[in-house]
């Protein structure tokens, strides 16, 4: 072989290897990578429930309720498989609407509840003008 | 030869460039609809979108050329890949300092440590790493080959940043533009292709001058080089 195709087989060769090798590493560190846990994996004691950790799902419509205080904020995340009821004070994301993305970091108490520290919204990959939304439900009310 | 090909086209480059800037401004920011839920704050990805794409695929041009230089040996190939990482670089920094300055609004924080934002950090960093890498060692030559090293390992994380809001649960949204369709409006994708374009012919036309000053800054002690009616004078 020529020095110049020994160098380029080397960095394929290398290339996979590195390639491999990450791959590997990231699927062992899977649940590590992953930003939240859904409400499923809640039940399924795959989530860590002695320490902090995040949950993330669809806020339950109709389960969104403010206290007299005007900043604690109970609400119900739900993968539409399971649902979580989380407690919150503070201010919310302007995203934060019921049927919409969220992401809520806190601790699980003993009542079952998880009380949260931050609330972070979860936007999807839809952008459209308010007529067409407005269209949309609409349609969707219909049926 | 290369220099006078590139020095010819460099214009051409920058003006298309920012005539497809103040179109896509103009469509971005008068033209296009607000969105139903983020209002005005969306407009944000005409910036965000373009910047994150090319920022990924300068880095994989960026790393073939690197591997060119690497195997065959060329010089103009090495030249072109260090000449590409500082755009690349700025790219990637746009891409996550606009996507800080929508996310405290829209999700609430400015920085979360999911994979789509990690990785694309990893990415800037992989860039500056490239840069200090290269201006470290004094040999030009050597300069290439170590950072061609550095860059060609590093192309791995491309894929890691276009999949992770597949592969992982992620705060950050999957992707709105797909081979298979988009799930946006219409005029909303015309003002944001056209941004895309004029962002990559602003790349194509620093990344060509930049080669420029760095085939006369190497080449300096060549013949051609004193004969140049720029550098003769």
């Amino acid at each position: 072989m020529k020095p110049r195709q020994k160098r380029l087989v080397y960095i394929v060769i290398a290339l996979a290897a590195v390639g491999l090798a990450v791959g590997l590493v990231l699927n062992a560190l899977k649940d590590n990578v992953s930003l939240y846990f859904t409400p499923t994996q809640v039940y399924n004691k795959e989530a860590p429930i002695d320490r902090s950790f995040r949950i993330g799902g669809l806020v339950e419509k109709g389960s969104m309720k403010r206290e007299g205080d005007g900043l604690t904020v109970h609400f119900v995340i739900t993968d539409l498989k399971k649902s979580l009821p989380v407690v919150y004070k503070g201010i919310l994301p302007d995203l934060f609407k019921e049927g919409k993305g969220v992401v809520a970091q806190g601790k699980m108490e003993a009542d079952g509840v998880m009380h949260a520290s931050e609330v972070l919204a979860k936007h999807d990959e839809n952008y459209m003008p308010p007529e067409a939304a407005d269209a949309l439900k609409k349609a969707k009310s219909v049926q | 030869m290369f220099y006078p090909l590139a020095g010819k086209l460099v214009p051409w480059f920058a003006v298309s460039s920012a005539i497809l800037f103040a179109v896509g401004m103009y469509l971005g920011f008068v033209v296009a609809p607000t969105d139903a839920t983020q209002g005005e704050f969306y407009r944000i990805i005409y910036i965000h979108v373009p910047a994150s794409i090319l920022s990924m695929f300068l880095y994989l041009v960026m790393a073939g050329y690197a591997a060119l230089g690497l195997v065959f040996n060329t010089r103009l190939s090495s030249m072109m890949a260090s000449a590409m990482a500082p755009t690349g670089a700025l790219f990637a920094f746009i891409a996550l300092w606009t996507g800080a300055l929508w996310g405290k609004p829209m999700w609430g924080t400015w920085w979360v440590w999911d994979a789509r934002l990690t990785s694309e950090l990893i990415l800037l960093f992989l860039y500056l790493g490239f840069i200090s890498l290269h201006a470290s060692i004094d040999d030009p030559r050597r300069a290439d080959r170590a950072s061609a090293l550095l860059a060609i390992v590093g192309s791995v994380n491309v894929p890691i940043i276009y999949f992770s809001v597949k592969w992982w649960n992620t705060l950050h949204q999957g992707s709105t533009i797909k081979f298979t369709g988009t799930s946006m409006q219409i005029t909303m994708q015309h003002a944001m292709f056209t941004m895309l374009a004029a962002c990559w012919l602003y790349a194509v036309a620093v990344v060509l001058s930049r080669v420029r000053s760095i085939i006369l800054e190497r080449e300096r002690h060549t013949k051609w080089v004193a004969e140049l009616p720029e550098v003769a004078l």
